[in-house]
């Protein structure tokens, strides 16, 4: 084997190497830190754990925003099949609406009430987050043309 | 009129980019000037016709024409005439517009200065030409931003007010200029790979470094919106949009270092066109990514699967044509040069497998929940936490390699004279970790070792600027635009690390505190902006009883739009920023309210804008020396 064949082969074996660690890196990155995304039917169906984080989107219910005395938030998620409780401490997006799309970061607590970490709003009104449509043409509340 | 006559001027854009990939192609082969002289202009004339086609939807908006479908979607004759401008590409069909007026723009600069062999830029012009060709056909077929509305609307839709913003009108200009820059030296590549050609990486030099200029702007002026528009007081948040700018970012940065070294020493020679390929590649998944509405972000117009479908197959078509092209010509181009381990080249080569790998992290994060989606439907996203494991750890080991390139000389370095160089800039860095142990609580252990790396970048780049002491301005470019990185780390970690935060609920005359200030909340009053109506807040910065400056977060309703956002309001010392955003009423004149104290946050931009200054230097450097190899060989010599 001349100079040059052992340096190429050294290479390889190098880049190898590095490709194996990387692939090994982000396998374990994906595996600890991916965050799913659930519907009020989902939830009601018993489908999330108690403290697993997870993303909650749907429709703000009518009628169901109440502000505490502090910055606490209470409302419903809602996509007309199951509606979750949520509890957040701090302040709304500024196109946070009742009857409005809405995906909010967080777990469920022991009493099975959602307490969001943080809250987004759609953009504008021609906006909704794709997996709120998604959940609610599942659940047979999505009116095309109808925002 | 003006609507037609643009269409029009499209047209003949198209009919000029199909000559100039047709002549430019040719002109890769033959002996006679005939078909590169008609690739030469025919590139100017195609710039010409899609500046005019530019400039007559750019009319229409200006003098609001709602005829124009586009203009009365996304214009309103309220709104100032800098968003009217901006409006432009606030929109799919405007923005692909953009998209290819800059590539014009390049072509006419590669016609122009004629850099590398003639067969080289032939070549080169040809490959845009075919890149022209396929976008103007995608406008023309999926996206005409000219179609008119019969009849016309009296008034327009208006634009998203989240749009309506100076720093935003620039953002996608700038980092289109970054995107679409790579395509500049993916052509040249493409045309090196046709013609044999080595001397390539010269060639294309100046266009590899204003794409990275400008991503670098671009990048930075998207989070510094972010960060002062949103409201949460974030600077970047590993969203899959920022992401797409961020990948490019890193190839464009590694192809400028391995570029670097196959010019100088001839090292990397088939990689350095494998990364120009990558490069633009990653413009374009980016540009997917963003435009096609896979994505839930402001930044998805296009939710037409027919568009998602076209650039699809464009991508498909491009990417897999150049890595065929590379597959077939690099075997016969002669391999590159041999270099010792303590060497120039070998820290480039750390600095390269370090960005690719970073690059491939974020990838990784950003594709993975759509590739699931689309095998089973399952959504998820994939947080900062990934990106903290991953990513940083990656990038912190490039930053502790990073003073050690510029010191070492070409083939052959000495490693030891290197490190003994470096002890001051070691020193710095312990005494950065000493300080900030000592003095900033909390004390945390990513923060200390942050800083220290920011002293050990900043202290390499004296030393490295001291050694240089007579030389060319341009030599300095490298110690500048590491610096600027060292300065980003530090407002990075800053902020993250000892950032307060107050949330509150306040009635008027209520104070409340956040970090060293209190703060005193006087109420709200109703003001009317130019096109909005807006609530503001008014609160005080009490200095020792009373009150000093008053910020003024506002509460926006854009009536034309239908539309709600906030502007924060912002008080900065250039250290430290105090951050107010107002949030929702609570009832009885009480608001609730964000306050943010974000230390050494500025540094963040600060930091970036040293950076591109880097990249300037080198291009000023670059664009007064000859544009072809000098007749004797480089010696190691100071690195640009």
């Amino acid at each position: 084997m001349n100079a040059k064949k052992k340096r190429r082969l050294a290479f390889a074996a190098a880049l190898v190497a590095v490709g194996a660690v990387l692939a090994v890196l982000i396998r374990y990155g994906l595996g600890q830190n991916i965050m799913y995304f659930h519907s009020p039917a989902d939830v009601a169906a018993g489908g999330v754990s108690e403290g697993v984080a997870f993303r909650l989107g749907g429709l703000v219910e009518k009628g169901s925003v109440t502000h505490g005395a502090g910055a606490e938030v209470k409302f419903r998620v809602t996509d007309g099949k199951g509606s979750v409780p949520a509890e957040f401490v701090g302040v709304l997006p500024a196109l946070f609406r009742e009857n409005q799309g809405v995906v909010a970061t967080g777990a469920m607590d022991a009493h099975g009430t959602f307490i969001a970490a943080e809250v987004l709003a759609k953009h504008d009104e021609k906006y909704m987050p794709p997996e709120v449509v998604a959940a609610l043409k599942k659940s047979g509340r999505w009116k095309e043309g109808a925002e | 009129m003006t609507g037609e006559l643009g269409q029009l001027a499209l047209c003949f854009a198209l009919a000029l980019s199909l000559v100039m990939a047709v002549a430019g192609l040719i002109g890769t082969r033959t002996e006679a000037n005939t078909a590169r002289r008609v690739a030469t202009s025919s590139a100017l004339g195609f710039l010409v016709f899609i500046v005019l086609s530019f400039a007559a939807l750019t009319y229409a908006f200006i003098t609001s024409d709602f005829s124009v479908a586009l203009v009365a979607g996304h214009s309103h004759t309220l709104k100032p005439l800098v968003y009217k401008i901006s409006g432009v590409w606030g929109n799919h069909e405007g923005s692909m517009l953009l998209w290819v007026l800059v590539l014009a723009l390049y072509a006419g600069m590669v016609a122009l200065l004629q850099r590398g062999g003639e067969r080289l830029t032939s070549g080169a012009l040809g490959v845009q030409g075919l890149l022209a060709a396929a976008f103007i056909l995608f406008i023309l077929f999926t996206s005409n931003p000219f179609l008119r509305l019969d009849p016309a609307p009296f008034e327009g839709a208006g634009l998203t007010p989240l749009l309506q913003d100076p720093g935003l009108a620039m953002h996608p200009p700038m980092l289109y200029a970054g995107y679409v820059g790579l395509s500049a030296s993916f052509s040249y590549a493409a045309a090196a790979l046709l013609v044999g050609e080595a001397g390539w990486a010269r060639a294309a030099r100046p266009f590899m470094l204003i794409a990275w200029i400008a991503l670098t702007c671009g990048i930075a002026l998207g989070s510094w919106w972010a960060y002062y528009e949103l409201g949460w007081g974030g600077f970047w948040g590993w969203d899959p949009v920022e992401n797409a700018s961020l990948m490019p970012w890193l190839i464009a940065t590694a192809l400028l270092h391995s570029a670097l070294a196959t010019e100088k020493s001839g090292a990397f020679r088939t990689w350095s066109l494998l990364l120009a390929i990558a490069g633009f590649s990653m413009s374009l998944i980016g540009t997917f990514l963003v435009r096609s509405g896979v994505l839930s972000s402001v930044h998805a117009f296009a939710s037409d699967p027919a568009r998602g479908f076209f650039i699809m197959v464009l991508i498909a078509l491009a990417i897999g044509g150049a890595l065929a092209l590379f597959a077939w010509r690099a075997p016969t181009l002669q391999g590159g040069a041999a270099f010792e381990p303590a060497s120039r080249e070998t820290a480039l080569l750390l600095n390269n497998v370090f960005l690719v790998a970073a690059c491939a992290c974020v990838f990784a994060g950003t594709l993975y929940p759509l590739i699931l989606d689309a095998l089973n439907g399952t959504k998820i996203t994939v947080g900062p936490p990934y990106y903290a494991i991953t990513f940083a750890p990656i990038f912190f080991a490039l930053l502790l390699l990073v003073p050690f390139g510029p010191q070492l000389g070409w083939k052959r370095g000495d490693l030891k004279a290197v490190w003994h160089s470096l002890y001051p800039a070691l020193g710095l860095a312990a005494i950065a970790a000493i300080a900030v142990l000592a003095i900033v609580a909390p004390r945390t252990i990513a923060a200390t070792g942050a800083f220290a790396v920011a002293a050990w970048l900043i202290g390499a780049s004296i030393i490295d600027v001291r050694k240089r002491k007579g030389a060319r301005a341009s030599a300095f470019a490298a110690a500048l635009a590491h610096a600027g990185l060292g300065i980003t780390l530090m407002g990075v970690a800053g902020t993250t690390a000892w950032r307060s935060e107050a949330i509150t609920v306040a009635a008027p005359g209520q104070s409340f505190t956040v970090g060293p200030y209190t703060l005193r909340f006087d109420g709200v009053s109703r003001v009317k902006g130019p096109n909005y109506i807006a609530d503001r807040a008014h609160i005080a910065v009490m200095d020792g009883g009373k009150p000093g400056a008053v910020l003024q977060p506002e509460h926006r309703l854009y009536p034309a739009e239908g539309q709600d956002m906030s502007d924060t309001a912002i008080r900065t010392t250039g250290l430290r920023d105090l951050y107010l955003a107002l949030g929702d009423e609570r009832g009885d004149g009480r608001f609730a309210l964000r306050a943010y104290v974000s230390p050494l946050a500025p540094l963040i931009w600060i930091g970036g804008l040293i950076m591109a200054l880097g990249g300037m230097l080198s291009l000023w450097g670059r664009l007064r020396a000859p544009a072809r190899e000098p007749a004797a060989p480089p010696v190691a010599q100071a690195a640009e």
